[in-house]
């Protein structure tokens, strides 16, 4: 066993804060006022406000004036999906995030309980209501790439409709040809949501350069605040109308007082984030990666091009769950999956969308945080090491 | 502790739009926004455990203000965001479930988020009933009984209204609500922390709070949802399932510790607060009623909380009054419409012209306000008001006497 602080590599559920994100919080935290109050204490709190939405827009390539702020990544998707999927069908990929999977809207419009669509390829299910349409599901490659020949294929038909596709995976870190597939959104008339949050901060994002419609964002994924995000749209974006009615706020797209110390923390902290060197973890992941497979360890997605600071480790023959626990003992702090789903049973639908079968159960995710160290993959990578030695084997023999 | 002798600037008596953070509450939320990072859900690893932890103990401090279950607590953006959930959700639940009620009851006083929020139902084939207040601001329960007579599927009434801080009798209401088998819910924003709330023995099935009302920080609240009997909800929105299903996304930590340490606050100085704080309003109502005859107080005195104040002045408009005292943060009402010109619903409501409303103030204490506050809000009010020049507060050193 370590002694010491523990590792902490999860940076895919969330980031450490950054120092710039934190001051700027300070800072606000000491301005009485509502952002939507005229007087001089509410003046101030709007233009802290406005200060962070400028910000925020020109770092990922959009207007002010089309940046909604939401509570998180989560509901910036919701949002998406109800704004720009209103009286459209939803084609999403089949490795998107929960967030997105499960906003899309039953008959008649409300949202689904918390239940996503069983489709496959091709098939519409659920009845259709008025202009609400079913979901279809964009298959992936084994590699972890959604497979643009069959969203040319299911946009074939004309329908209009809203494809999610997010800019890297929340699991194997793979980059999706996001690019691409907007233009062919556009050529088909067709709408196009990412969800960026795990590729923010991370690689180049520029919502107008990947010519998709909008673009949600998290702060904590970058190393602003938690209780923040917000969905970029592009200028041609229709809004169907807001998921959280209110007092008008967000130019009538989002209610609620918004809070202009997580809204500074998240632009100081998108703007910090632009100043890391993009190559600085790859070193530092290919090395923890290396190690793994030394120990047996199989990197899933491996050939596609992935997020710089995540890697997908399968150990054949262990279970995941039983992987995290053994490091956690050791001192260091990995997930097997999205960290919402931490403590459910099910194998990640990211995997088996990838083919992986009973592998899918064997996976865990290590995604560096803009603080890893040499000494953090030191750390993980003798620690992978012993508890590799430890569960293979007896696994192994059980299973004999 | 003595006073300051000079007042705080600039002089914040918006209250009622949000509060400063105690600073109590920001420290409480500092290690949270350092080394203790981890992702509450992440209860694979130690510091997810740790942030887990912190965030259950919070939901007890938010139970226990309420008189609630911690199990009854899921948190959110904030009020308007559990007002949306509490209010589509309950009636989308309903409608899935074959439920034929379809009539949603609130009052037409209300923040804007719930009218919104009933106003979008009725597209959706619920039909909202938006009963009127009497002219001192209080529903009269008679006209809730009689709206009660068609078969009602829920009912939601503020506690304490936002612009003339009127206190609604909600155990009785609700108790009629459930009477006539309709769920009630109760947009608590402008409560907490101002008068005791008792949800387990008010008939309450769904309550609403705000963090930044209540001295914490803002993008945070909570929603309470009665668990015996059961209240079923749609959430919003989906995703990682957080909050039992009712609310997906990551929590954040530092504000629900923030929100927890707020509502710890609340329960230990609340009768301390509120008297020390009646006492400066009523000094500030004496001073002004004494400068201004024909000063009027909107709403009732008898049922309201002690740090709000709503007046209407027998001359000036309220924007001119505002504009001769810049250094005094007052408003004309909710803050959410602040920059609309529009009079006041809520004013309207209660039967005051519109050039009455033009002429009308909230003015909102608070736990940071002081004797001095109070004496400067009133002489900058009355010079404003008198068409004198603008007030200035006095300069650093003490020039005004300091009175308890």
């Amino acid at each position: 066993m370590r002694a010491g602080p523990p590792i902490y590599l999860d940076a895919n559920a969330t980031q450490p804060l950054r120092p710039a994100a934190k001051a700027a919080m300070m800072t606000a935290w000491e301005t009485t006022g509502n952002a939507a109050s005229v007087h001089g204490a509410g003046r101030a709190a709007r233009r802290l406000l406005e200060d962070a939405r400028e910000v925020l827009a020109e770092r990922f390539g959009g207007r002010a004036r089309d940046l909604v702020l939401t509570s998180g990544g989560t509901e910036a998707d919701a949002l998406a999906v109800h704004a720009l999927g209103a009286g459209r069908r939803l084609v999403v990929s089949a490795i998107e995030h929960d967030a997105v999977r499960a906003a899309a809207p039953a008959p008649g419009g409300s949202f689904a309980n918390g239940s996503v669509a069983e489709t496959t390829t091709g098939t519409t299910t659920g009845t259709t209501t008025g202009t609400v349409m079913g979901t279809v599901t964009l298959p992936v490659r084994p590699d972890g790439i959604a497979e643009l020949d069959a969203l040319a294929a299911i946009l074939a038909d004309g329908v209009p409709s809203l494809v999610c596709l997010m800019l890297a995976n929340n699991e194997t870190g793979v980059i999706q040809p996001v690019r691409q597939a907007a233009a062919l959104c556009r050529a088909r008339g067709a709408l196009l949501h990412v969800d960026a949050v795990q590729a923010a901060g991370r690689i180049p994002v520029d919502l107008a350069e990947l010519g998709a419609h909008s673009l949600a964002l998290s702060s904590h994924k970058l190393g602003g605040p938690a209780g923040i995000g917000a969905l970029l749209l592009a200028p041609d974006a229709p809004f169907a109308g807001p998921l959280i009615a209110g007092g008008g706020q967000e130019l009538r797209r989002r209610g609620g007082t918004q809070p202009v110390a997580l809204a500074a923390g998240f632009a100081a902290a998108a703007t910090a984030s632009a100043g890391d060197d993009p190559q600085a973890l790859l070193p530092l992941r290919d090395a923890a990666e290396a190690a793994a497979a030394d120990a047996g360890a199989i990197v899933i997605g491996a050939g596609a091009p992935r997020l710089p600071n995540t890697t997908c480790l399968a150990l054949p023959g262990v279970r995941a769950d039983a992987q995290v626990i053994a490091l956690d003992l050791e001192g260091v702090a990995v997930s097997a999956g999205a960290a919402c789903s931490s403590g459910k049973v099910a194998a990640s639908h990211v995997l088996r969308a990838m083919g992986l079968g009973a592998r899918a159960a064997e996976a865990i995710r290590v995604s560096l945080p803009w603080t890893a160290a040499r000494a953090d993959i030191d750390g993980f990578a003798a620690a992978y090491k012993r508890v590799a030695d430890r569960l293979r084997p007896a696994l192994a023999s059980s299973a004999a | 502790m003595t006073q300051p002798a000079t007042p705080n600037r600039p002089v914040y008596l918006d209250n009622q739009a949000t509060t400063r953070c105690d600073p109590r509450v920001l420290q409480a939320m500092l290690p949270w926004f350092s080394e203790d990072y981890g992702n509450p859900h992440s209860v694979e690893h130690a510091m997810g455990r740790k942030a887990e932890a912190a965030v259950e103990r919070a939901r007890n401090q938010v139970a226990h203000l309420l008189g609630a279950d911690e199990r009854e607590v899921i948190f959110t953006s904030g009020a308007t965001e559990a007002n949306n959930i509490a209010i589509k959700g309950a009636a989308r639940f309903a409608a899935a479930y074959g439920n034929e009620r379809k009539r949603i009851i609130t009052v037409v006083t209300e923040h804007k988020c719930v009218l919104e929020s009933v106003a979008d139902l009725a597209d959706e084939g619920f039909e909202p009933v938006f009963l009127p207040v009497r002219p001192d601001g209080l529903l009269d329960p008679a006209v809730l009984r009689d709206a009660l007579a068609v078969p009602t599927l829920l009912v939601s009434i503020m506690a304490v209204n936002n612009e003339v801080g009127v206190i609604q009798d909600i155990p009785a209401l609700a108790a009629l609500a459930k009477e006539a088998g309709a769920l009630f819910h109760t947009d608590l924003a402008q409560a907490v922390g101002k008068i005791p709330i008792d949800l387990a023995g008010w008939k309450v099935d769904l309550a609403s709070v705000s963090g930044h009302k209540v001295y914490g920080p803002k993008g945070i609240g909570a929603l309470f949802v009665r668990r015996r009997p059961r209240v079923r909800l749609q959430p919003l929105f989906s995703g990682g399932g957080q909050e039992r299903g009712l609310r997906s996304g990551t929590l954040p930590t530092p504000l629900i510790v923030g929100l927890g340490e707020a509502c710890r606050i609340a329960g230990a100085e609340l009768p301390a607060d509120a008297e020390r704080i009646a006492g400066l309003r009523d000094r500030l109502l004496h001073s002004l009623s004494a400068a201004i005859p024909g000063l009027q107080v909107n709403g009732s005195m008898r049922a309201r909380i002690s740090g709000n104040l709503n007046l209407t002045f027998p001359r000036a408009t309220a924007s001119a009054l505002m504009e001769a005292a810049p250094d005094l943060c007052v408003s004309t009402g909710s803050a959410c419409s602040s920059a609309a010109v529009e009079p006041s619903y809520v004013l309207r409501a209660m039967g005051l012209t519109d050039e009455q409303a033009g002429k009308t103030l909230r003015i909102g204490l608070g736990r940071f306000t002081s004797a001095a506050d109070v004496d400067y809000a009133a002489a900058a009010l009355a010079a404003a008001h008198a068409g004198g020049a603008p007030v200035h507060p006095p300069p650093a050193t003490p020039t005004t006497p300091t009175t308890g």
